[in-house]
């Protein structure tokens, strides 16, 4: 039973690891690959994870188990922000798909109003209410 | 039964592997080789807990909790390396 139960887990998340390493071959974008790439430390890893300490059986590799299931659920969220942040700043071109860029539209909006301020000198503010 | 399992799953996961190692080679800009390097280091981990699961050695677990950590670390790294450097 617990053999049937690894079995399962272990091809499982081997399945999702393939499909994460393919889907980071193929798409177009750093931002979509790391979307794609969550999969395999998520789903692929928490399965090959709990295989192993279903087929292990003992409560020391299942503690060592979880505690390394516990990290990377932790740090994988920090380290695509971080590579993100990254990757957004040092300008590496969006896929010519990208319907939204919130991060551009918030620059394009916050520069439109001081620069329009000190070009027309006197001129009322126009746009967002400011004193 | 579980033998030819594991051995079904290792050689997925060295696929998944190879094909994580042709991004790494391609990638055009660094960000898309620290994407690789980091699926590297979660396949890694993955492929030493079965190996654990298979062959039952306890210790080899640590070694997963070691190369997880060092993959976080070496991500961060590179991650600010790339923050204040060139993209290419």
């Amino acid at each position: 039973m617990i053999d049937i139960m690894t079995a399962i887990l272990w091809l499982a998340g081997s399945a999702f690891a393939l499909l994460a390493a393919v889907g980071v071959l193929s798409m177009p974008d750093v931002f979509t690959r790391m979307q794609a790439s969550t999969k395999a430390s998520t789903l692929g890893l928490g399965c090959l994870l709990i295989g192993a300490a279903l087929q292990m059986g003992d409560l020391a590799s299942f503690i060592r188990a979880a505690s390394i299931g516990a990290f990377v659920l932790l740090t994988t969220p920090v380290a695509g922000h971080v590579i993100a942040r990254a990757a957004y700043f040092a300008e590496v071109p969006l896929w010519k798909g990208t319907v939204l860029d919130e991060r551009k539209r918030d620059l394009v909006r916050d520069s439109r109003v001081p620069s329009s301020a000190q070009e027309a000198g006197d001129e009322p503010p126009t746009g967002d209410d400011q004193r | 039964m579980l033998d030819i399992v594991s051995q079904v799953t290792l050689v997925t996961l060295g696929l998944a592997l190879l094909i994580a190692f042709i991004r790494l080679v391609k990638g055009p800009t660094l960000p898309d080789r620290i994407v690789a390097t980091d699926l590297f280091g979660v396949l890694v981990v993955g492929l030493i807990a079965v190996l654990a699961g298979w062959s039952g050695v306890r210790a080899t677990l640590d070694a997963a909790i070691v190369i997880a950590l060092v993959g976080f670390l070496g991500t961060i790294a590179y991650a600010t390396y790339v923050e204040r450097g060139d993209p290419q």
